[in-house]
């Protein structure tokens, strides 16, 4: 189609600046954005087990020093929950490729149960394990 | 019958006939790491502050060589299939070929390497 006879103002969707937020589409957004930090934070786990093998310790404790750093911890915390929801979220995809939750009230039911079980799973993390909190 | 315009038919493209095997693959390794994600995610927490003695000897016995390996290898795996249609989506072009080339490098070279590394723990190089 060229640009003459193109209707005029087509309207374009969803336009994010003035598409209103909602849970599902928020949480569609996340999981990709989750996905992606997990793929940068695949390859830092993969350091992490190299500097393990080394002989000396002397890379494992540059790489563990920085790891119980404020700036490590908080890096570790954002990874355990882009864990927790992409893998909780990812159980709602594998569903909904089985042909269940469809329906709008159980997309949200499905959703919050999400948000809630990736939210408690990540604290219960930091408590534990990083003592961020 | 052929339903395509003279110029697609000319330009020979069309579908690569590999949708089915990405999209299979993509849910074949998210369930797959289902149970292994939450045991590494546990072992995470567990070995958090852990020093190089007690990581290496956790590394290294059996049974964490071998999940800890499928574990990079099938994560490394699903997550270059969803960076793939990240870039697909968002770019075009040689920028969409050169992003998709070396994100699949990076994350043979990442998880080649770290298996090298479980084995060097695990056998005592």
């Amino acid at each position: 189609m060229s640009v003459a006879n193109r209707p005029p103002d087509r309207p374009l969707s969803p336009h994010l600046q003035v598409y209103r937020p909602q849970l599902t589409s928020m949480l569609s957004i996340l999981h990709r954005a989750t996905g992606i930090a997990l793929s940068v934070g695949a390859l830092y786990l993969a350091v992490w087990v190299i500097t393990a093998s080394a002989t000396s310790p002397r890379s494992y404790a540059i790489f563990s020093s920085f790891n119980m750093s404020i700036l490590g911890r908080i890096v570790l915390g954002g990874w355990l929950f882009s864990t927790y929801f992409h893998l909780c979220n990812g159980i709602r995809h594998l569903f909904w490729d089985a042909g269940y939750g469809f329906e709008l009230k159980d997309a949200y039911r499905s959703g919050w149960i999400v948000v809630g079980v990736s939210l408690v799973a990540t604290l219960v993390s930091w408590v534990v394990g990083l003592r961020l909190v | 019958m052929d339903r395509r315009t003279p110029l697609a038919r000319a330009q020979g493209l069309g579908s690569a006939k590999q949708g089915v095997h990405h999209w299979w693959m993509q849910r074949l390794t998210a369930i797959a790491l289902i149970p292994l994600v939450v045991w590494f995610a546990i072992s995470l927490v567990m070995l958090s502050g852990a020093d190089y003695t007690t990581v290496r000897a956790w590394i290294g016995s059996p049974l964490v060589m071998v999940l800890l390996t499928l574990t990079i290898g099938v994560g490394l795996h699903h997550g270059q299939l969803g960076l793939q249609v990240v870039f697909e989506d968002y770019t075009s072009g040689a920028i969409r070929v050169a992003m998709i080339v070396l994100t699949k490098f990076i994350a043979i070279l990442f998880g080649l390497a770290a298996i090298v590394a479980i084995l060097r723990i695990g056998f005592g190089g």
